[in-house]
């Protein structure tokens, strides 16, 4: 990649950008009681909503990958036609309230649900209110997320290379295993990245549909927002967990995936 | 809320502004003529947010009594209202919902003599219509095999919640601590849980598709609800009319329709 000094209209937005996106981190720096830190962490269920958190969050990255970037291949090559319409359809829970969203899960997931009612008379199984429905709640919010990135990427990506490997005789599955797939690796990494970061806030769609129980669905945002009702302090510590754990992992794969999209 | 707040601000306004408008002479003849047909102008009343239905037709009533009456109300939590009050934000009436916010303004002496406990709420169990699940009492919140909410001990209604469990001997085994009382509501409209311990006035406010239980132990946790005329208040006259309103056999009635219960 070419590396070019900034044009000089470039700069004040995008420093005007950095400020505005930054200044309520510093915010949160600020008024966190460093004093405290050590009581406020070791609280018992911090460990506990983290875990929950990170396990969460990956768990339903792993399913939106896997649901999602066929569906993004679907939206960006498939010459089904009502495509501009599912596109639309499938980014719905990005602009859905998350707290409708969870209502709507609730309508047919719940055990009341269309499908929830028939899995609860078949096998007995209800999935409100269990870490699953945590799973099943941010997947629903952030796959969106990893879907749009990865079609972005697949549009983008030179169809020369699958003509050639078709001219060469692989057939469908193989091009898209061997050359479209390893093309948009770095979009597919992407997408990963902004669904786990969503996933990982997530708190509307979660409280509703998952509830809110220590160890079983309370994650961190459900755990910050009842400490913000009865101890603010606790809640500014326990969101500069969340950001640190976020930025940390994030910087660390943007080294291990990005490092080589980038470069390429 | 923000609502409420931006109608306090205007009412506020409006009550400047007709002090600097008004001479002496203005105030003197006003008067004169408040007394004669009872109270006039704008009576400003700092309410929970839990009375919202109850005190907004009590208000259309008392400016339907009197001609020449507003009544302008600002909603909210009651410990966000005492802040307000105490920040110096002018009202003529406080009706809070417990004892420890109303002690704020009587402990900064912004009262005009003592609160009176106007009426008063207590938790019962709410269940999807019909009582799928058969709950009966407190004690079906120990159950395995039922699926049931109640408030987190982080919120108000969590807290009445564990006094009343405590004072029943029950340890419940909730599926989810819910975040504030009406989300709890929710989840039972929804069929989802089999039972959850709210506010009577919430199961009132839900209709058909939920049912109340009345809960003996909850006598232990009653809510009361205090209200006082504020010693700095712009409209006295009209805010003794508004306190005697609900206090009156007309206004407890309207509070009872709504699932409060006398104090």
């Amino acid at each position: 990649m070419r590396r070019e000094r900034t044009p000089a209209p470039l700069l004040v937005p995008a420093a005007l950008a950095v400020a505005f996106l930054v200044l309520p981190l510093a915010g949160l720096l600020v008024r966190t009681p460093w004093s405290q830190l050590g009581t406020l962490l070791t609280a018992p269920g911090v460990g506990q909503a983290l875990r929950l958190s990170v396990v969460s969050a990956t768990l339903a990255t792993l399913v939106s990958v896997v649901l999602g970037v066929p569906l993004a291949w679907v939206l960006a090559r498939s010459r089904a036609r009502g495509r501009a319409v599912l596109r639309a359809l499938v980014t719905v829970p990005l602009v859905l309230p998350p707290v409708v969203g969870g209502v709507a899960l609730f309508l047919v997931l719940g055990r009341q649900g269309i499908v929830g009612s028939w899995l609860a008379e078949t096998t007995g199984i209800t999935i409100p209110f269990t870490t699953a429905a945590v799973v099943i709640a941010e997947t629903f919010v952030a796959m969106p997320f990893l879907v749009i990135s990865v079609e972005g990427a697949l549009r983008g990506a030179d169809v020369r290379f699958e003509d050639a490997a078709a001219t060469l005789g692989a057939d469908r599955w193989t091009t898209f295993r061997r050359v479209t797939l390893p093309l948009v690796a770095p979009g597919v990494a992407a997408g990963a990245v902004l669904c786990w970061a969503r996933a990982l806030g997530e708190f509307g769609a979660t409280i509703t549909f998952a509830g809110n129980f220590p160890g079983t669905t309370q994650t961190m945002p459900l755990a910050v927002y009842l400490a913000l009702q009865r101890d603010p302090q606790a809640a500014i510590v326990l969101s500069l967990v969340l950001l640190v754990v976020s930025v940390a992992t994030l910087l660390l794969l943007r080294d291990r995936w990005l490092g080589r999209g980038a470069a390429a | 809320m923000r609502s409420g707040r931006i109608l306090a601000g205007l009412a506020t306004l409006a009550v400047v502004v007709a002090g600097c408008g008004g001479g002496d002479d203005d105030a003197a003849a006003s008067t004169a003529a408040a007394s004669a047909s009872g109270p006039t102008g704008t009576v400003t009343v700092f309410a929970a947010a839990s009375l919202t239905d109850v005190f907004t037709d009590l208000g259309q009533r008392l400016e339907e009594e009197h001609d020449g009456l507003t009544v302008q109300f600002n909603f909210a939590g009651s410990s966000a209202l005492a802040t307000q009050l105490t920040q110096g934000a002018p009202a003529d009436v406080f009706a809070s919902a417990n004892g420890t916010q109303m002690a704020v303004v009587t402990d900064a002496g912004l009262a005009e003599g003592e609160p009176a406990v106007f009426t008063a709420n207590v938790l019962q169990i709410a269940v999807p219509a019909g009582n799928p699940a058969g709950v009966t009492g407190l004690a079906d919140f120990g159950r395995e095999d039922l699926t049931v909410a109640v408030c987190a001990p982080d919120v108000p209604c969590g807290a009445a919640s564990a006094d009343v469990f405590a004072a029943a001997g029950v340890t419940p085994r909730p599926d989810t601590l819910e975040e504030d009382v009406r989300a709890a509501l929710t989840k039972v409209e929804l069929g989802e849980v089999d039972a959850a311990l709210v506010y009577t006035t919430d199961v009132v406010a839900a209709g058909d598709a939920v049912e109340g239980i009345a809960v003996p132990e909850a006598e232990d946790a009653v809510n009361d609800y205090p209200l006082c005329t504020l010693a700095a208040a712009p409209n006295p006259e009209g805010a003794r009319a508004f306190v005697d309103l609900v206090r009156s056999e007309e206004g407890q009635q309207a509070l009872g329709a709504a699932g409060f219960r006398a104090p």
